[in-house]
This record gives structure tokens, C-alpha cells and sequence, in this order.
């Protein structure tokens, strides 16, 4: 033995939780670099369905209160945006429920580190990924007509909500990791919550062509308010909007929604983390 | 204690390890070892009972334990996608060690587990025996004095499982307490200096290696012949070398020995003085199942089957 004993750190100014943190989140990105195959091909997925709802079904789905050519592309891509950001949440659900078959939990638990750290690593990292999707979408959108109407500030904004909306689908999704019992359900699980919450909403149809129960649901879900918003700061069409309060007030709505999904979600999921072994 | 439903996993489990020893948790698949390990590194909580571990107790103090503790889970668990060099600084980073004193500890451990040319190769290029070793070496990082070793040399070939040995016995030269759960008498045998048997969560025998072996009868020589009118001058021949008594049935004798295989020796020797041509000559060691049948009343294997109604009960300690 050449090293003497263990010399330990000086506590960081930003505290141990978010320095743990951050090194499973910096593990988490690396593993991103390590298979570029994952990473190209979730951001194929989104790039296929803008071209699909773009070129397909973009010409049968009326813009209400706005009939310019380009109006449904313009509509699109916040829509895409947000259902991309969304369906990001099984990527932590698969990923967690990957770490705990493999024993990584297991070994994380019997580390002194503060539990929360685990999952707001991987948080980070997923809404991080994000940053890159949303890059390569968003000129994917420019090409096919999507435009930024309203300044480069409000687009920064824009683009901050949807990561907010990204962090916060990721907590539920690495709870829902974490309650799974093996990577296979975890696929299933992570995906099916995510089709009801993302069709349900006025990503890709305007929320007046929906039958009257299903505005209600659809003008609450936060996917809706989310997409809205950053329409609205994007200055691309709303179509005729809804009076719903959250639509009133989708920036707030949204901000209040990924608030509260935080204060459930988190220490749901680090409850859980606490508790779990793997097998 | 602890249940699973209605499996006892842990039933009245009583373990002492001293400063600086090794005990070697033994006991087939599914008698509680790895849940025994589980709660001792915090990962469970027992239903009744308590632990302590390094003076702190695992159910109030859990982050005290986890600081003294090095955890190798049954499963090697470490990240796939990383290289080794950078799964041993996560794992030093987690300790909260000075990122400097991580980088040469790390080398240091790459050299000594034979890592070090494989250091900056992502482990899903490993072998299963250098992905073992990579995970016990990421639970040395924070030189924990004290090491949970769950099963760790099933699966690798004999060359890497020496190498392991070697290494345990280091590390406990250099001071570790080790708890080291296997399968193997002969692996606990090697390593612990004292051994505990455990069967459906309880305890059933514990001594040193010498004194379990002693319990179910130790090593014997067993031999062939190749003329039966030579029985009794093998037996002799093997009287001389043996411990107890010789049995024969026809062609075919066997006696208890002691001294290891160094006896083998002194065997063919006495057989040849007698001028006793021998067809088959082996050394048989007590093995797991020898301890289980004789402790127990039934084989390792039989365990699968559902317990018997009276121990799904089970009692709290
Ligand atoms: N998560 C669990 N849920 C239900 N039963 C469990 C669970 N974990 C372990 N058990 C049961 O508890 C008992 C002890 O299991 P344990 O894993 O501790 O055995 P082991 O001695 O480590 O076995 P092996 O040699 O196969 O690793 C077994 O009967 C097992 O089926
Ligand atoms: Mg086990």
C-alpha cells in the first residue's frame, strides 16, 4: 500500500446531497456518450413524428383562428416539444429500474451518501439529454416552417419550462423505476402513462376539437398548459384559447403543476430509494 | 429475523465477527446469507433483532455503518457503461474522498486487481472474473475496515479465484474485519478463522474449520485395487497412514485420514511396500454436503423445496 489513510473532502460549499449528486450525474451523461446509438435514436423518434404530423396529417387538422399555410407546423412544434420532453420520463424509469437490476442501488445504499442524491442524479442528467433533443427538434422545425416569432428571450423561456416540465416527468418516472420489478416491466410501465397524458392534451390537435369532457381533462393536464405556453412565448398559433384557468394562465399553471408533481413525486421516489434492494 | 411473506429468512441469527478476523458465513442457496449481509450493510431492516457494526447500531446509525463499510454484493455491481478508472472515482467520490487522494488510490488499486491495462476500456469489455474483481475494488476505495464479501468467488475460473484469496488474506493482514458468505467449506476453510453454518436463517453449527471437520468425520483416503486377494494387505498398507478404522468392501477401501495431501504420499508408499497395485487412489474432503447431510440430515440441494410448516413460523429474536 503506497496511500496512507483515506483523506477525506473538505464539505463543498454547495452541500454533500448536491455533490453526490452530481457525480451519478456525471455518470449518467457519460453513459450517454458511451452508447450514441440510444441517444440518436430517441431523437430520431421525435424527428419522425414531426415529419409524419408535419407532411401527413398536417394538412387535415384545422388551425381555428389562423389559416396560413404554414399554421399547423407553426402549431406542431411546441406540441412535439412537449410530448418529447414528456415521454423522456422512461428513460429514467428504465434507467433506475437498470441500476437496481444490476446491483448499482443496492451498492449506492450501502455508500454514506445522502439518498436523494441517486435520483436527482439521474434527474439531471435525463433533463440535461433534453437540452440536446430540444436543440436537434428545433431545427428539424426550422426546416419544415416553424418559425421563433417573439424574441430570443421569450424563446429562452420558452425552453426553460418545457426542461422544468422534463425535470419534473422525471421524478414520476424514476418512482414508477424504482416500483417495477425488473427492466422489462419497466419498458411497459415507463411508456404507458405517457400516452394518455401527452394525447390528451392540445399538443397536436386543438383542445376546441375535442369532445366537451375531454376539454376539461385536456385543458388540466399540465402537458396542455406546458405546450400552451410555450406556443404563446414561441408567438406561434394557440388556436381559439380556452377558458379554462390553467389556459388563461398556462406559464403559471405550469410552473404551479411541476411545483406540486415535485413536492409528491420526490420524496415519493426517495422513500422508495430508502427502502428497496434489488431481487 | 427477517420474512419474506412466508419464508423466514432470518430466524434468530446470532453473529459475532472479532476485529481483524474472518468469519466465513457458510450455507446452500437460499439459507440467508445474502439477506444476513443485507442487514449488516443497511440495505434491510431486519423485522425484530438488532446489529451493530463497527460499534454502531444498523437500525439508528446507519450512515455511521455505511462509512466503516466495504459492501461486494453477489452480483457484481458496477457501472457497464463506464471504464474501470472511472467507476473507482464515482465510488471514490461518493466516499467523499479528496478527488487527488481518489486518483492514486485508484491506480493503486488498478495494479494490485490486475486492472491496470483494462483501466480505460468500458466494462462492457470485461470478463466476468475482471468485473468481480473490479467491484471489490471499488469497495476498498475508502480502505473500509470492515469488508462484506457476498459469495465472492462463484463463477470465477480456479486461477482467479486463488488470486482472490490472496487478496482477502492481505487485506486481512493489514487489519480488515471480513464477513465472507460462500458456499464452499473449502473456501471458508482457506480464509476464515471461524465458520458459521447456517440453514433456513439459523445457525447450525460454528467452530473453526478443524472442529466442523472433525464433526463430520474429516478427510478420507479412498482406494481401488486391482486384485481383491491383496484386501488385507492394503489395509495394512493403509492402517499405517490412517487415523481410524479401514473399511473394505471388495476391491474398494477407504480410511480416514489427516494431514492433507501429503498423506496421498505416504499412501502409495505403504501400498508399494506391501506390493499392492492400486487402480484408483483419491483424497475425498469433506465437502458442504458432507457437513450438510451430517448437521442437517439432508443435502444441499433438497433446499429448495418449501420448509417444513414448524420453521415458517419462526420466532423473533
Ligand atoms: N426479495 C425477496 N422476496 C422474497 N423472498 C426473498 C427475497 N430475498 C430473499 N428471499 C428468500 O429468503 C431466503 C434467503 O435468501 P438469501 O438470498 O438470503 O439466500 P442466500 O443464502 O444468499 O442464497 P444464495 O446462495 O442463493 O445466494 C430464500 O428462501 C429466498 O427465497
Ligand atoms: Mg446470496
Amino acid at each position: 500500500m503506497t496511500t496512507g489513510a483515506p483523506e477525506i473532502m473538505k464539505r463543498p460549499i454547495i452541500g454533500w446531497g448536491l455533490h453526490d449528486g452530481l457525480v451519478v450525474a456525471r455518470r449518467n451523461l457519460i453513459q450517454t456518450i458511451r452508447v450514441p446509438e440510444l441517444l440518436f435514436f430517441s431523437l430520431v423518434q421525435p424527428v419522425i413524428f414531426v415529419l409524419l404530423f408535419a407532411y401527413v396529417f398536417g394538412g387535415a387538422i384545422p388551425i381555428p383562428g389562423d389559416d396560413g399555410a404554414s399554421a399547423y407546423r407553426q402549431y406542431l412544434m411546441p406540441g412535439i416539444f412537449g410530448q418529447t420532453v414528456a415521454f423522456a420520463a422512461a428513460a429514467s424509469t428504465v434507467g433506475l429500474s437498470e441500476d437496481m437490476k444490476r446491483g448499482l442501488i443496492d451498492r449506492f445504499r450501502a455508500l454514506p451518501m445522502s439518498s436523494g442524491a441517486v435520483l436527482f442524479g439521474r434527474t439531471v442528467a435525463d433533463t440535461l439529454r433534453q437540452v440536446l433533443v430540444l436543440t436537434v427538434l428545433s431545427i428539424t422545425g426550422l426546416i419544415v416552417g416553424w418559425r421563433i416569432n417573439n424574441g430570443i428571450f421569450n424563446a429562452i423561456l420558452a425552453y426553460l419550462l418545457l426542461l422544468l416540465f422534463a425535470y419534473t416527468v422525471a421524478w414520476i418516472g424514476s418512482w414508477i423505476g424504482l416500483k417495477v420489478p425488473n427492466p422489462e416491466t419497466a419498458s411497459t410501465a415507463g411508456l404507458i402513462w405517457l400516452f394518455p397524458l401527452t394525447f390528451l392534451s392540445n399538443a397536436f390537435v386543438p383542445i376546441s376539437s375535442m369532445p366537451g369532457w375531454l376539454q376539461v381533462v385536456a385543458a388540466w393536464n399540465p402537458v396542455s398548459s406546458v405546450v400552451l405556453a410555450a406556443r404563446e412565448l414561441f408567438g406561434n398559433p394557440t388556436g381559439i384559447p380556452s377558458t379554462a384557468w390553467p389556459m388563461q394562465h398556462a406559464a403559471l399553471y405550469t410552473l404551479i403543476s411541476c411545483a406540486v408533481l415535485i413536492a409528491i413525486f420526490a420524496p415519493l421516489a426517495i422513500k422508495k430509494y430508502r427502502s428497496t434492494t434489488s431481487r | 429475523m427477517k420474512r419474506y411473506g412466508d419464508v423466514v429468512a432470518l430466524d434468530g441469527l446470532d453473529l459475532r465477527v472479532s476485529e481483524g478476523t474472518v468469519l466465513g458465513l457458510l450455507g446452500p442457496n437460499g439459507a440467508g446469507k445474502t439477506t444476513a449481509v443485507r442487514v449488516l450493510a443497511t440495505l434491510l431492516k431486519p423485522d425484530a433483532g438488532t446489529a451493530t457494526v463497527a460499534g454502531h447500531d444498523v437500525l439508528t446509525k446507519p450512515n455511521a455503518v455505511r462509512r466503516s463499510i466495504g459492501l461486494t454484493g453477489q452480483y457484481a455491481a458496477v457501472d457497464e457503461y463506464l471504464t474501470g478508472r472511472e467507476n473507482l472515482r464515482m465510488f471514490g467520490g461518493l466516499y467523499h474522498l479528496k478527488p487527488a487522494y481518489v486518483k492514486v488510490r485508484t491506480d493503486e488499486l488498478l495494479e494490485r486487481f490486475d486492472l491496470t491495462a483494462a483501466a480505460n476500456r468500458s466494462l462492457r469489455t470485461y470478463s466476468g472474473g475482471m468485473r468481480r474483481r473490479l467491484d471489490l475494488a471499488a469497495s476498498l476505495i475508502a480502505k473500509p475496515p470492515i469488508l462484506f464479501l457476498d459469495e465472492p468467488t462463484t463463477g470465477l475460473d480456479p486461477r482467479s479465484r486463488l488470486g482472490l484469496w490472496q487478496v482477502i488474506r492481505d487485506l486481512v493482514a493489514e487489519g480488515t474485519t471480513v464477513l465472507l458468505t460462500t458456499q464452499y467449506l473449502d473456501e471458508a476453510d482457506q480464509l476464515a478463522n471461524e465458520i458459521v453454518v447456517i440453514d433456513k436463517g439459523r445457525v447450525i453449527a460454528k467452530g473453526t474449520a478443524d472442529t466442523l471437520k472433525d464433526q463430520i468425520g474429516g478427510d478420507r483416503i479412498e482406494i481401488t485395487i486391482a486384485d481383491v486377494a491383496k484386501a488385507n494387505a492394503a489395509a495394512t498398507a493403509l492402517r499405517s497412514v490412517s487415523t481410524g478404522e479401514v473399511s473394505i468392501e471388495d476391491d474398494r477401501l477407504s480410511a480416514p485420514v489427516s494431514g492433507g495431501s501429503t498423506v496421498l504420499v505416504d499412501a502409495i508408499r505403504a501400498l508399494d511396500a506391501q506390493d499392492v497395485a492400486v487402480t484408483d487412489l483419491v483424497l475425498r474432503r469433506p465437502t458442504l454436503d458432507d457437513v450438510f447431510l451430517s448437521l442437517t440430515g439432508h443435502t444441499a440441494e433438497e433446499d429448495n423445496s418449501p420448509p417444513p410448516p414448524s420453521r415458517r413460523r419462526g420466532r423473533g429474536q
